[in-house]
Formats: C-alpha cells, sequence, structure tokens
C-alpha cells in the first residue's frame, strides 16, 4: 500500500540524512520526499511517500518518530488530505506542435513560463495521476525534459500539524 | 566564570558527575587533554586501542547504571571506536562518546585524520552532534547526557572539531541545570487501563510464562520483576542480555529461553497461553522461527521503545513505559484482583507439567576422566565466587556456557554483548567494571579466539592496577563456528582451528601479570581459588578444555522452540 507521511522536523543540518539513512538502513521503499522549512524557520516540514504492508508502515512511523530531531509525524493516507506536485516540463515545440502542446496546457490548466522559437517550459501542478496524464498526453519525442518535486501532503479540515 | 573550549568540556563532564572516563589522546584532542591535564577530579584511564577505550566505557555502564564515558581523537581514533559503539547501541547502554574532529574550516577538505564521525556513526548511535561553536559545547554536552540516559538508552556521539576548544578564545560558562526537548519526550509511566487490561488476561491465564529481557537490567527494575513474579506464581524465563535481573536460583526461574536455553524454558513458551514480556525485544536468537512461536499465546509486551513493540512479533496488549514503574503499578493491580488461594490451583497443573521437563535435566554434562569440560569450569568459578562476581564474557561458546552455567542471582552482573556479539568485548568491558567497582571479583570468561581480539588491554591493566581475572576456556577452536560447521556442514572444519597460539602463561608475564595453566579437572578448583586469592594480580586462568565440547540444548536457526537438539548426555537425546 502507498503512503504519504507528513512530518515535522527540527530544522537542524543533517536531519534530513537521517530520515533518509533511516530507510536504507532498514530496508524500506522511499518514493519520494520533499523538504522545506515552514512559517517557524526553526521547524522543517517534509512529506514522505513509501509502499509497504500494514506491518512495515507501523514501524517506518514508529522509527521515524524515535528519530530525535522528529517533532510530529502523521500518516496523511489514514484520513482525508490532498497531495499535490509540481512538475516543470520542457517540451520541444515547432511548427504546428506549437498550438497543440499550448491547448493541451490549457486542458490541464497548466501554464507556459517559458519560451523559445522551438520550445516551451510548462509548469503544472495537481496530484500524481494528473501530471502522469499530462506526460502521457504529450508525444515522448516531444519531451526533452521533466522535473518533478514529488507530492506535498496536507489533511482536509480545519486541524493541522503543528507543536 | 570564562573558560576555554576545553576547559569546557571538563567542567561538564564534573557538573555531570563523571568520575571516570577511558580515552586515548590524538591530534584533534590535543587542547582537551591538557585541560584534563590541568585538573584532578576526572580519572582517565588511557587504553592500548580505541576499541577498547568504548568497550570499557560500556562495561562500566553495565555494572554501574552510569552512563559510560570515551574520549577519542579524530579518524582512526573514531572509526577504531565504531565497533564498541555499535555495540553498545545493539544492547541500549547509555553512553557518551566525544571524538575529535579537524578544525571546522577544513572540514570536508579531506585532512589529515578527517572522516565524516556523524556519518559514520549514524546508523549506531542513539544520537548524535557535532559541536560548530564553542558557545554551543555545554548546551549539547548536557543533551547528549540526557539523551543517552532516558527512555531507551543508548550510546550518543559528540564530535567535537578542534578550533572549538582553542585555548585562546574563552567564554562565560553555565552548564545547563536541565533540559527540554519539544521532539523528545520519553514516556513517564505506562496507560493504566492497558496495565488493567493485562492483568485481567494474566489471572485467566492456564498456562502464562514470563519472559523477561535486558531492559529489566537496564532500567532497574529487578525488584518489582521479582514482586510480580511472588505475586502472581508465575514461571519465568529470561533472554542471554537479562540474566541476573530475577535470580537463577529461585524455583520459579525456568533458565535462559532461545536459541541456547533450556528445554523447559522453551517448552514454556511454546506451550504457554498468555505470554508476559518484559523488557526484550523478540529477537532471532529468541525466538527461532516466527511462525511456530508461542503458537497459542496471547502476547503483553512491555517496553519504552514504541518501535520494539510489534516489530518481529504481533503483540495483543502493548504497554509503552519504563519497566520499572510499569511492573510497579501492576503489582498493586495483581495484589487488588488475585485471589491467591484459587489462583494458584489454577496453575498446579501448568507447573506439573514445567517440572516434568526440568525433570529432563536439559543441561546435564558428564566431567570424567581428567580432561575440564567447559561446563565443570563455569561451575568451578560460581563456586569459587560465591556467584557473586562481575562476570563479563566474550562472544562463542564460552559466552553460553557461562549464560547456562554461572546462574546469575544479581542484576548488572553478568556483562556480555548480545546484540552485536563482539569478540574482544570481555577483557575491556571486565576493566570497566573492575574501575568501577575495585574491591569487587570481576572476571573475564573468554576463548583463545575472542581473547586475542583486545589482549593489548592487559596493558591498561598493569598501569592502572586493575586486578580482574581472567578465565579463558582453551579448546584450540573458534568452538562456535566449528560447532555450526560440525552440525550444518558435514565436520569440514573451515579456517576455525586456532594454530600457533602464543604461550598464554608468558603473555600474561610478559605484561607483568599472573599466568597459569591449568589442564586437569581435579587442579582446576584449587587452582581457581589461588588465583582470585591474589586480590591485587590479574592472573589469566589458562584453562585447557575439551576442544570437541558443544553448546546444548540447541534450536537449529529456522526451528520453533519445540525443536530442541539436546546433548548426548541428556535424558531427551
Amino acid at each position: 500500500m502507498r503512503h504519504i507521511i507528513s512530518l515535522l522536523m527540527e530544522n537542524e543540518a543533517g536531519a534530513l540524512s537521517r530520515v533518509a539513512g533511516l530507510f536504507s538502513a532498514r530496508g524500506y521503499n522511499i518514493e519520494s520526499l520533499t523538504v522545506a522549512p515552514t512559517e517557524d524557520p526553526t521547524l522543517s516540514r517534509m512529506t514522505l511517500v513509501t509502499r509497504g504492508s500494514d506491518e512495515i508502515i507501523e514501524q517506518i512511523t514508529k522509527q521515524l518518530h524515535k528519530l530525535i530531531e522528529v517533532v510530529k509525524l502523521t500518516d496523511l493516507s489514514e484520513g482525508v488530505h490532498i497531495e499535490r506536485e509540481m512538475m516543470l516540463i520542457k517540451v520541444k515545440a515547432e511548427g504546428d506542435q506549437r498550438e497543440e502542446v499550448k491547448r493541451l496546457v490549457d486542458i490541464f490548466r497548466g501554464c507556459i513560463i517559458d519560451v523559445t522559437d522551438t520550445s516551451y517550459i510548462i509548469e503544472m501542478t495537481g496530484d500524481g495521476d494528473k501530471l502522469d496524464a499530462f506526460v502521457r498526453a504529450v508525444h515522448e519525442d516531444l519531451i526533452v525534459e521533466v522535473v518533478r518535486t514529488g507530492p506535498s501532503g496536507i489533511a482536509r479540515g480545519a486541524k493541522g500539524l503543528a507543536l | 566564570m570564562e573558560l576555554s573550549g576545553g576547559e569546557i568540556f571538563v567542567q561538564c563532564l564534573k557538573d555531570e558527575g563523571i568520575e571516570h572516563i577511558f580515552g586515548y589522546p590524538g591530534g584533534a584532542v590535543l587542547h582537551i587533554y591538557d585541560a584534563l591535564y590541568r585538573q584532578d577530579d576526572i580519572k582517565h584511564f588511557l587504553t592500548r586501542h580505541e576499541q577498547g577505550a568504548v568497550h570499557a566505557a560500556d562495561g562500566y555502564a553495565r555494572a554501574t547504571g552510569k552512563p559510560g564515558v570515551a574520549l577519542l581523537t579524530s579518524g582512526p581514533g573514531a572509526t577504531n571506536g565504531v565497533t564498541g559503539i555499535a555495540t553498545a547501541y545493539m544492547d541500549s547502554i547509555p553512553m557518551v562518546v566525544f571524538t575529535g574532529q579537524v578544525p571546522t574550516p577544513f572540514i570536508g577538505s579531506d585532512a589529515f585524520q578527517e572522516v565524516d564521525t556523524i556519518g559514520i556513526t549514524r546508523p549506531c548511535v542513539k544520537h548524535n552532534f557535532l559541536v560548530k561553536d564553542v558557545r554551543d559545547m555545554a548546551t549539547i554536552i548536557k543533551k547528549a547526557f540526557y539523551i543517552a540516559t532516558s527512555g531507551r538508552p543508548g550510546p550518543v556521539v559528540v564530535d567535537i572539531p578542534k578550533d572549538t576548544t582553542d585555548p585562546g578564545i574563552k567564554i562565560p560558562y553555565e552548564y545547563p541545570k536541565s533540559i527540554k526537548l519539544r521532539s523528545y519526550n520519553p514516556v513517564k509511566r505506562g496507560h493504566l487501563g492497558q496495565i488493567k487490561k493485562a492483568v485481567d488476561l494474566m489471572l485467566s491465564a492456564k498456562r502464562p510464562i514470563v519472559y523477561s529481557g535486558g531492559g529489566v537490567v537496564t532500567g532497574d527494575g529487578s525488584k518489582e520483576l521479582a514482586q510480580l513474579i511472588k505475586a502472581t506464581g508465575f514461571p519465568i524465563t529470561s533472554t542471554l542480555m537479562g540474566l541476573g535481573a530475577y535470580p537463577a536460583s529461585d524455583s520459579q526461574f525456568l533458565g535462559m529461553l532461545g536459541m541456547h536455553g533450556t528445554y523447559e524454558a522453551n517448552m514454556g513458551m511454546h506451550e504457554c497461553d498468555v505470554l508476559i514480556a518484559i523488557g526484550a525485544r523478540f529477537d532471532d536468537r529468541v525466538t527461532g522461527k516466527i511462525k511456530d512461536f508461542c503458537p497459542d499465546a496471547s502476547i503483553i509486551h512491555i517496553d519504552i521503545d514504541p518501535a520494539s513493540i510489534s516489530k518481529n512479533v504481533r503483540v495483543d496488549i502493548p504497554i509503552v513505559g519504563p519497566v520499572k514503574r510499569v511492573l510497579a503499578d501492576m503489582v498493586k493491580v495483581v495484589k487488588e484482583r488475585r485471589d491467591k488461594q484459587s489462583a494458584d490451583e489454577a496453575l498446579v497443573p501448568w507447573w506439573k507439567a514445567i517440572e516434568a521437563w526440568r525433570k529432563k535435566d536439559c543441561l546435564k554434562y558428564k566431567q570424567k576422566g581428567n580432561t575440564i569440560k567447559p561446563q565443570f569450569a563455569i561451575e568451578t568459578l560460581h563456586k569459587v565466587t560465591g556467584g557473586n562476581a562481575y562476570v563479563t564474557s566474550d562472544v562463542g561458546q564460552h559466552q553460553m556456557w557461562t549464560a547456562q552455567f554461572y546462574g546469575f542471582d544479581q542484576p548488572r552482573h553478568w556483562l556480555n554483548s548480545g546484540g552485536l556479539g563482539t569478540m574482544g568485548f570481555g577483557l575491556p568491558a571486565a576493566m570497566g567494571a573492575k574501575v568501577a567497582y575495585p574491591d569487587a571479583d570481576v572476571v573475564c570468561v573468554t576463548g583463545d579466539g575472542s581473547i586475542q581480539m583486545n589482549i593489548q588491554e592487559l596493558a591498561t591493566c598493569m598501569h592502572y592496577g586493575l586486578p580482574l581475572k581472567i578465565l579463558l576456556l582453551n579448546n584450540g577452536y573458534l568452538g562456535m563456528v566449528r560447532q555450526w560447521q560440525e552440525f550444518f556442514y558435514e565436520k569440514r572444519y573451515s579456517q576455525v582451528h586456532v594454530e600457533a597460539q602464543p604461550d598464554f602463561v608468558k603473555l600474561a608475564e610478559a605484561y607483568g601479570h599472573v599466568g597459569m595453566r591449568i589442564e586437569k579437572a581435579s587442579e582446576l578448583e584449587s587452582a581457581m581459588v589461588e588465583a582470585f586469592a591474589m586480590k591485587d594480580r590479574l592472573v589469566l586462568m589458562n584453562v585447557i578444555t575439551e576442544p570437541g565440547e558443544n553448546v546444548y540444548p540447541m534450536i537449529v536457526a529456522g526451528k520453533g522452540h519445540h525443536e530442541m537438539e539436546m546433548s548426548p548426555e541428556s535424558e531427551l537425546s
């Protein structure tokens, strides 16, 4: 099962490598990981996507919690939540393709943020499925490069993950 | 008070109440060693290898319950210490290891004796810190001791770049009185509702068994454990790490469980209907094949570390909390709810079954002829020391025989590397225990393989006058590996015959100690009495033992508790 785990941790050097090291040392999967400081500069917020049986996920959350720098943690997949990922994708855009690609970007509600005679850079956010669908919709010969952030997540409702 | 970083380091240790540290100097820690030179409160023991320093600090911590402290230099000093750190980590031993580091401007430049100590030790510490600014030193040291000793204890590494100890830079010093970490709050007591639920299950059990582990020793819960066992009338077995937490000589004790556990303990586990695991972590050497582990049991698990619960085996009633407190609460509830007469009666058939298993006498061996059986050597050691010695061991057959035959009645008297299984642990760990308890008998039980892994520490013992005793069970083999090759590799003895042995008697003498060679069973006891009578001398007893002796019972890897291999001498074989 895919799980999306959100954690608040001390914004200290080495904290990220402790998390990454835990996954490699214990043989857990890590699909994606995003991290950045929060409104409180002493805290970082991390979103981590992993896969495993219920037992493994239980161990992952417990082991993460055991890291001294992890302040709070929640498995977003246990409740309703929102996931967003951002993608920057550079595509070839020449001749007829220029209009075709632009139309596609509009349909997916992305925006073109850089233009040359022969290329576009498109910015798009959404859940992972939407970004996958867009990548599939663009002819593969047109894709120059794809940069994805991996998902960030937040629980729905008024309650937040805070101190 | 204005102090330099090196002086702050020393003052922090004093304020933390540290009296003894073990270490080895080098370039990156010169300022610290200079600050140590200019004081008398902290006694430093110079070992002959950094691994020895860390194991000695570890042995000190195991014997006393106080945090062990080691001080190493950067680079090879730190890497030599890693085995010791990993050993302490696996057994949850409170320890703070200070390592020197190259000056901060040089970090990352592949400077002389530079290594990424934080990175290398990260997977085998509870936490580690890099001191980047001398102004953070006191707070970091306070945090290090707090983290190492609270919750589930463990080693903490503090990496100190040389420039942060510069004697030319003095800053005001103040040691924090207490520390609070928003991200780290160890549980102080167990959930009372869970405890009551557990007691109800325990009191409804027909075939209960207590499986107690190293957490009871580390968590100082022996007294409460004994109260629980007496209040319930339950049988109790212990892991290798937990030996001594409950007196081995008591009739409710079934001996050690697991791979080399007793028949009665393992059968008790296999047949039980309620298992109460206390400060134990369901290690593979204990459980055997997980699928066959306690097949009929509902499981209660008490542990300070939530991550230990349901890690290897699913449990029914978890209780997260310090064992001492949880057991005390549990005893209260048991006393309220247990009707002694009917409950005792209900346990009669269970005890009958256990007594029948016990009658099989699974540890039986025959000391015939004059070739010394290792089991006999350990029993003699128990007799000569009155069962009161602090006993350390290395790793292998001698370790299992000590666990089986010494009969530990007190906690913190059995110091061995259970989790990591580190050969070379015994001698330096014994030094740590002897430093802590100079008047007690401290003995390192070892083998001819293990002793050679940290033999250089004999010099440290001479240097500081640490008259411990070494009981070397010398069978000329790496015995445990030989045993596995005998059983599972059709006696193809690959690289286990330790040829070209040194003359251990002369070796002991070369270091200034007393050496004895003991070959005859008839002379063993008198030789041991003589050795232990030499209160102010280290005596190495080189005891030549039966070379082909095996450790029984044995559960072969992948088998269940009920599928033990028995010794040829046992009634069961």
